[in-house]
């Protein structure tokens, strides 16, 4: 993150944990800006807008890294590197599976690739590319997506992929990861950079409230329990991890003790700390921008049917396509607000 | 290279292409699946790569300095463990395995399990992208190592081809050289029935190509191919390789049915006659 972020406002918040403010910023209503919750204390960063700065950043230490982009550079934001970086920047032209290709042949000559195009196209149009070169191969490719799930907004259910996290997750020798805001997308960037092999990042295109703290360290494969409740835990990944703490609040003044755990790494997933959750409050709850079928959701029932099994509401798309609209009016006509969050806990504790 | 040593390097080669369809029909006909048609059709193109054009060392595949093969139509697996093979980089006695539990020979080729494959293929039109990204890592890192990219002809109907075929072209890849093998055949028939190709050239050529039309077979004109690629300056170069499916072996060619039917008992003696290796 670059001094940017810092002028418009991230600072440390001692506790981790987001607190909510009197509601939603009015500053700015063009659809790509508008807020998609509440809090706001830290500041509002896109991912995509994060991981170009830390792309750059990269760039600047690692001579081995070069980016591949079809034509997508101005949205995904690898343009930022493109311009410092000419020599080591591939513009592949609208040509997903190519993109693909062409980012594992360099990967063979030991370049450490960063693939970028919007998640639909990426994870769907060159899907067999991917399992068939990059994860069967198991190569250091670096898979970074943007503009996923329905905060694409706008452009409506062509454009937003509600179902990468799943194909993705299904292929061997790949790791998943969804960043929670604009902090943990910069170390997710650093961190994949130091490990060897192919690697998806789900970042997303509206700005979203800066939820964890400046010290904070993403570890590939752990979680960050903000808070472990008694009552009801609620595991999130992505921009539902703002959410899920805004519906932490809310359930407080209620007298319920939710937790909230953001899960970056959605494989390999954090067994030990879902234990932990189902442990601490026999009712999970998950929470993500992206259908409840296969993705964070699934990964997290598959994992406790077979080893703690304990009740889980799935908060998400429920096997539906999207459809063009604010980002603030979809994430209320799919359910993915705070007060569907509460809802929901509340619906687990009365059984 | 004089003209009578060019002349022996012709002749070893022809020498060495049939040890290569002997050694394909053997392992085809143990394994009792795999393809064929389309492994002796490439054969003389392979043979002329690794046993003579290909700057590259058995003893250490990932050598930086190599010349890399990629194999796009991965189907030809057989063919390409037989040059493997007979140049070194593993005993001779594992073509037997092919497509056997717990054999580096997969069906299709697997990288982590055989070295010397430089990538898995075997689904189509896949090869030629790779190809290009490890050209472009080659130019950025001051090798002049070439790459080479051989593909079917029926695979040029997948589209990331045509894709690839852009990209080459674009950042002026002429470490690039593709070779299509152009046996005319696919699975469910004459490829100008089930998706014409043609014209092939012209639409290479269009694509900002430097194209070469030849004999398939014709071992002096595909070294003349490959000798002549290696001095196109920006731009990359496709080897149209006109071949017979089959080839090598009279009753298999231009036979679509044998794509991917395997060589009975019968069909292998009388085929390794044919060839002039006496059913060993």
């Amino acid at each position: 993150m670059g001094s940017r972020e810092k002028k418009s406002g991230v600072r440390s918040q001692e506790s981790g944990v987001k607190t909510p403010n009197s509601g939603l910023s009015t500053q700015n209503l063009n659809p790509t800006t508008t807020p998609l919750t509440k809090g706001g204390k830290g500041g509002f960063v896109a991912t995509r807008d994060a991981y170009g700065d830390a792309l750059l950043e990269l760039g600047k230490k690692r001579k081995e890294v070069v980016v591949l982009d079809a034509d997508l550079s101005g949205s995904t934001k690898t343009a930022k590197f493109a311009k410092v970086f000419p020599e080591r920047f591939f513009n592949i032209g609208i040509s997903e599976q190519d993109l693909i290709g062409t980012a594992s042949g360099l990967s063979l000559t030991g370049k450490l690739p960063f693939a970028s195009t919007f998640a639909v196209f990426e994870t769907g149009r060159a899907w067999e590319q991917i399992r068939q070169t990059i994860s069967y191969s198991s190569l250091n490719v670096k898979l970074v997506a943007t503009h996923s799930g329905i905060t694409v907004a706008e452009d409506g259910a062509s454009h937003q992929a509600i179902e990468d996290i799943t194909l993705m997750r299904v292929l061997p020798n790949m790791t998943v990861i969804v960043p929670a805001d604009g902090i943990e997308t910069k170390q997710v960037i650093e961190a994949i950079a130091d490990f060897y092999g192919p690697v998806y990042v789900r970042l997303g295109r509206s700005k979203v409230p800066v939820v964890m703290p400046d010290a904070y360290k993403f570890t590939i494969g752990k979680a960050y329990k903000f808070h472990v409740g008694k009552d009801a835990n609620i595991i999130a990944a992505g921009i539902m991890v703002s959410v899920s703490l805004d519906a932490m609040e809310m359930l407080k003044k209620e007298g319920i003790d939710a937790g909230v755990i953001n899960m970056p790494t959605v494989k390999p997933l954090d067994n030990d700390t879902v234990v932990e959750a189902a442990r601490a409050s026999g009712l999970i709850v998950t929470a993500e921008e992206h259908s409840v079928i296969g993705g964070l959701g699934g990964a997290v029932c598959e994992f406790l049917a077979e080893n703690y099994p304990v009740p889980v509401k799935r908060i998400g798309i429920k096997d539906t396509f999207g459809c063009s609209g604010p980002s603030d009016e979809l994430m209320k006509l799919y359910g993915l607000t705070a007060e569907d969050i509460v809802r929901t806990v509340k619906e687990g504790l009365k059984k | 290279m004089s003209q009578a040593s060019a002349a022996k390097d012709i002749a070893f080669l022809k020498e060495q292409a049939n040890a290569v369809r002997i050694e394909i029909l053997k392992m085809l006909a143990e394994a009792g699946s795999g393809h064929t048609g389309g492994s002796l059709s490439a054969a003389d193109m392979a043979t002329a790569l690794y046993f003579s054009k290909m700057r590259h060392n058995p003893k250490d595949p990932a050598w930086k300095e190599r010349d890399r093969f990629i194999l796009s139509k991965g189907h030809a697996a057989p063919l390409l463990y037989t040059v493997l093979a007979l140049s070194g980089y593993f005993d001779k006695s594992l073509l037997k395995t092919l497509r056997k539990i717990g054999s580096p020979l997969q069906g299709h080729p697997c990288s982590k399990l055989l070295p010397g494959v430089e990538i898995s293929t075997g689904s189509l039109g896949q090869g030629l992208s790779i190809a290009n990204g490890i050209a472009m890592g080659l130019k950025m890192g001051g090798m002049n190592s070439r790459v080479y990219c051989l593909l079917g002809d029926g695979e040029t109907q997948e589209g990331q081809v045509w894709e690839a075929a852009m990209t080459a072209a674009h950042y002026r890849l002429d470490n690039v050289c593709a070779i299509i093998d152009n046996n005319g055949l696919q699975i469910d028939g004459p490829c100008c029935d089930v998706m014409a190709l043609e014209p092939i050239t012209e639409k290479w050529d269009a694509f900002g190509w430097h194209v070469i039309d030849i004999d398939g077979h014709n071992m002096k004109a595909i070294i003349g191919a490959l000798n002549e690629a290696e001095g196109i300056k920006g731009k990359p170069t496709m080897i149209v390789a006109r071949t017979v499916k089959g080839k090598g072996v009279s009753f298999f060619e231009g036979k679509v049915q044998y794509h991917g039917v395997t060589p009975t008992q019968e069909e292998l003696k009388k085929a390794l006659e044919e060839l002039g290796e006496n059913g060993k």
